[in-house]
């Protein structure tokens, strides 16, 4: 038995400790935010936050992470949240929409520590997380409206 | 992709007919004008007993529209949407005719029924070659049209007016005395007489046409909702994980299943035609099953050649005559007899496509009938494939579609390859529990279908004053469409269309030309990859002419203008693109700009690029790019479209390669497939040039400038002419 705290919520899950989280949550918990893009930490697809710093859910055992806090994308609340969503469906970013719950996390945890991010800030945070519809520049116009949004 | 209608193919795949006519429930089929346009009278079957008090039915109108009493408008989209933005585009086509409110419209996938949803070009369902909006343009303006006329006709019958005195604007009827809503008028006006004929409007009086409106799916896609095949869980579902050979040709030999069983959650391992299923209670479990397994192939067919050999080989067909595709006039003789004479090779990679969903589908079967979850792109072949192998109709196989994670080709498969996994597992089961097939990103780099290598050998004769003489033009590379189901319609006298579109077509003016192609064999399959034929047919195109162009020493924009007297509408996007480029300004310092233009399933694409090389690497900047598409349905769809199309293309053209070495892929997930990355997304413009010609496709046109655009401009930076993609400076 592994204690997980998910969204807010005390699980415990009888999946093998070095089992990565993306599995437990996705096919055990069914919360199917987080995608399975890469398996490998490679795409950011699968981001969730551990005590608010964003993780790749693909390669992290469970037994790494019990006792910390994990957000997923269905647990991803508050202001900057709002403001991130708000500013994605402005500039109408997805496509095929499948990486985008990982790019939100990642977007999220950025203006979290950086309310107002230069362009080279957004190229850290966000170059792990790949698009293949290359919905990139959207992405950046998003990050800066959100930023905006937060400033007023 | 394909133009020709593809049935009779499909009927061949199966010796059944594709899909039966259901005409239960289905009082009418009319025909109207155009391609195929079909409107059906679509009564839903209720028998006495199960009516549904009016006011809580969704109220069917016809195959495409569905009025819900809470006042949502449903349009059943017949294509799949895997980004590109074709539900929103055929909701468009129905809330405009219908004069409904944009907030009631909602996008939904229509069932797997070719008799009703099959697209118009191919004769089957399915969705490809940027044909959606092409091929739907009048069928659902119709439908929409249609369902308002019934909604006027009940109006008028409910006020007891005549239907001349009502008007119905943004989702309201009204006669001017009473008003009401679509679902309150939806459960009388459905069992209206469903017109004969209908008036579509005047292009001058669209209200949503070819205004930009946001998709109908970006706010579940924003909040994480769960509309992926891989986000579905059923009762008693099994996952399964399948191990594949790791040459192409190999066939499971030997298996030792009993470390995979061991596996806790593992349920059994099965041997497939192509492979062997480890099948477990969970997607971990069934990975780590794999991980277990010991399988010996049988690699008696294995093809063990890599891409080295292969390019020796088609270097060395490049220089042999091959089938002839085109011949205008002797262009051996007016190169002979040129002032200057330019050759070049083009070399082309393997591609995956690597959709950010890797391939999957569930299936399951009961009681003699199928039932697929799957981004199915070609949901006729799907059926087809999926009831050969369980032994059932094809009717008997019903498709929900979903919401796919992209495909750029990979999802629209000629033998439906994944569909057949998952179908060959739950027959060698014969289980009927849900069977969930999931391929890791491993599999999908691996797993071949990838856009082919090609070698283009290309000659050219200029006169002394640097008109084209003479252009002899050799394409080497495998045959996508040859053994396949669309081979009678798109392989003719052993020349695929889609090996040598783009330069077969070019509307270059060229005296003597000359076109031949090599069809080439190698164990791994071919498939259409975002712009098939075009992704390499334009780099060889654009490359050469801007070559010449130097040669002749005439501005590229100049030169393309002089060959490009006899197409306005391709001169047309050139000439926007290079004016709102700045052609003929000074660029930044540091950079250079390159021009590309090319035209794709029925639209025209030119693209200015302005990069820099630093420290040995392309760099792009900008890209200005121009598109007439015909009528435009969507702006902003164009526009996404273009800027994601030019990304694909770009991310290619950079780093974009599959290896082969001894039969192996080199290549396995996004650390060694590299793609684009945000930094390296360049700054995209997009000009529409305002037309009323038939809309053209939107999803792939934009691919295929970019990467000759970025290597001509790389050329007029440093004067290195690039053939070979990925683009490699030298030092």
């Amino acid at each position: 038995m592994t204690k997980l705290s998910i969204n807010g919520r005390e699980v415990e899950v009888t999946a093998d400790p070095d089992t990565p989280l993306l599995w437990v949550v996705r096919d055990e918990l069914r919360l199917t935010g987080a995608k399975f893009g890469c398996g490998q930490a490679l795409c950011g697809a699968c981001t969730m936050y551990a005590d608010g710093t964003p993780i790749r859910a693909c390669v992290t055992p469970i037994e790494s992470v019990a006792g910390q806090a994990i957000t997923t994308p269905e647990g991803l609340q508050g202001r900057v949240a709002e403001a991130v969503r708000a500013a994605w469906e402005k500039h109408d970013v997805a496509q095929c929409g499948y990486c985008q719950p990982g790019q939100i996390m990642a977007a999220v945890a950025l203006l979290n520590g950086k309310p107002a991010p230069t362009d080279t800030d957004i190229d850290e945070a966000m170059n792990g997380n790949l698009c293949r519809c290359a919905t990139y520049g959207r992405i950046r116009t998003a990050i800066k409206t959100a930023s905006e949004t937060l400033k007023g | 992709m394909f133009k020709d209608n593809i049935a009779s193919s499909v009927r061949s795949l199966t010796n059944a007919e594709p899909v039966a006519l259901d005409r239960r429930g289905f009082l009418r089929l009319s025909v109207g004008t155009g391609a195929g346009l079909v409107i059906g009278a679509y009564v839903p079957v209720r028998s006495a007993t199960s009516v549904q008090a009016a006011d809580t039915a969704d109220a069917v109108f016809n195959p495409f529209v569905t009025i819900t009493p809470a006042n949502k408008v449903i349009v059943l989209s017949k294509h799949l949407d895997k980004g590109q933005g074709t539900a929103t585009g055929l909701a468009t086509l129905v809330a405009d005719e219908l004069d409904a409110d944009w907030s009631q419209m909602v996008a939904e996938f229509a069932p797997a029924n070719a008799a009703l949803y099959k697209n118009t070009f191919f004769g089957v369902q399915g969705t490809g070659g940027s044909t959606a909006m092409a091929n739907s343009f009048e069928q659902y303006r119709k439908a929409g049209a249609a369902a308002k006329q019934m909604l006027v006709a009940a109006a008028a019958q409910a006020w007891k007016t005549d239907a001349s005195k009502i008007t119905v604007s943004k989702g309201v009827v009204t006669d001017g005395t009473n008003t009401a809503t679509f679902g309150e008028l939806a459960s009388a006006a459905a069992k209206m007489p469903v017109p004969d004929t209908v008036t579509l409007k005047d292009p001058k009086d669209f209200v949503y046409i070819g205004k930009s409106f946001p998709r109908l799916d970006q706010k579940a896609k924003v909040t994480a909702a769960p509309v992926f095949t891989q986000d579905i869980h059923l009762p008693d579902m099994l996952v399964a994980v399948v191990a594949r050979p790791p040459r192409f040709g190999g066939k499971p030999g030997s298996v030792d299943a009993a470390k995979a069983k061991a596996v806790k959650g593992v349920t059994s391992v099965v041997t497939i035609p192509g492979g062997v299923a480890v099948v477990a209670s969970s997607t971990w479990a069934a990975i780590k099953g794999r991980d277990a397994l010991q399988v010996t192939w049988d690699e008696t067919d294995a093809d063990k050649r890599g891409t080295a050999e292969l390019l020796e080989q088609y270097k060395a067909l490049a220089a042999k005559p091959g089938l002839s595709v085109r011949k205008d006039g002797d262009a051996e003789k007016a190169i002979a007899g040129a002032k200057t004479v330019i050759d070049a090779e083009f070399v082309f990679p393997f591609l995956a496509h690597a959709p950010m969903e890797p391939l999957n589908a569930i299936l399951a079967f009961k009681d003699s009938k199928a039932t697929i979850w799957s981004g199915s792109q070609l949901q006729t072949i799907d059926q087809s494939v999926a009831a050969a192998i369980l032994g059932i109709k094809p009717e008997d196989v019903a498709i929900n579609t979903q919401w796919a994670g992209g495909s750029f080709g990979r999802r629209a498969v000629y033998n439906s390859d994944y569909v057949a996994e998952v179908a060959h597992i739950v027959k060698a089961l014969a289980i009927d529990k849900p069977i969930k097939l999931v391929w890791t990103r491993e599999d999908d780099i691996k797993g071949g279908y990838y856009r082919p290598m090609y070698v283009h050998k290309v000659k050219v004769g200029l006169t002394e004053s640097g008109e084209i003489a003479g252009w002899h033009h050799r394409i080497v590379g495998q045959s996508i469409m040859e053994g396949t189901v669309f081979a009678a319609s798109s392989v003719k006298n052993g020349v695929d269309a889609t090996s040598v579109e783009g330069v077969s077509d070019t509307p270059y003016t060229i005296p003597n030309y000359e076109v031949e192609v090599h069809n080439t064999k190698f164990g791994a399959p071919p498939l259409w990859w975002r712009s098939v034929g075009h992704s390499h047919s334009a780099f060889a195109m654009e490359c050469m002419v801007d070559e010449l162009a130097r040669a002749a020493g005439v501005d590229p924009v100049a030169y393309r203008r002089r060959l490009l007297a006899g197409s306005p509408r391709r001169l047309g996007v050139l000439e926007l693109a290079a004016a709102r480029s700045g052609w003929g300004t000074p660029p930044p310092a540091g950079r250079a700009r390159g021009v590309a233009v090319h035209e794709s399933f029925g639209s025209h694409v030119a693209q200015v690029a302005e990069v820099s090389v630093e420290a040995g690497r392309v760099r792009v900047h900008r890209v200005v790019c121009a598109i007439d598409c015909g009528i435009v349905v969507n702006p902003a769809t164009v526009e996404a479209q273009m800027e994601s199309a030019i990304a694909f293309g770009l991310g290619a053209a950079l780093e974009g390669a599959i290896t082969i070495r001894d039969g192996r892929v080199q290549q396995s997930n996004f650390d060694d497939y590299r793609v684009l990355r945000l930094t390296d997304m360049p700054r995209v413009e997009v000009h529409i040039v305002p037309s009323r010609e038939r809309p053209g496709g939107v999803g792939e046109p934009g691919t295929p400038p970019i990467a000759p655009a970025v290597a001509n401009a790389v050329a007029a930076l440093n004067g290195q002419r690039l053939h070979e993609l990925p683009l490699r400076t030298r030092a």
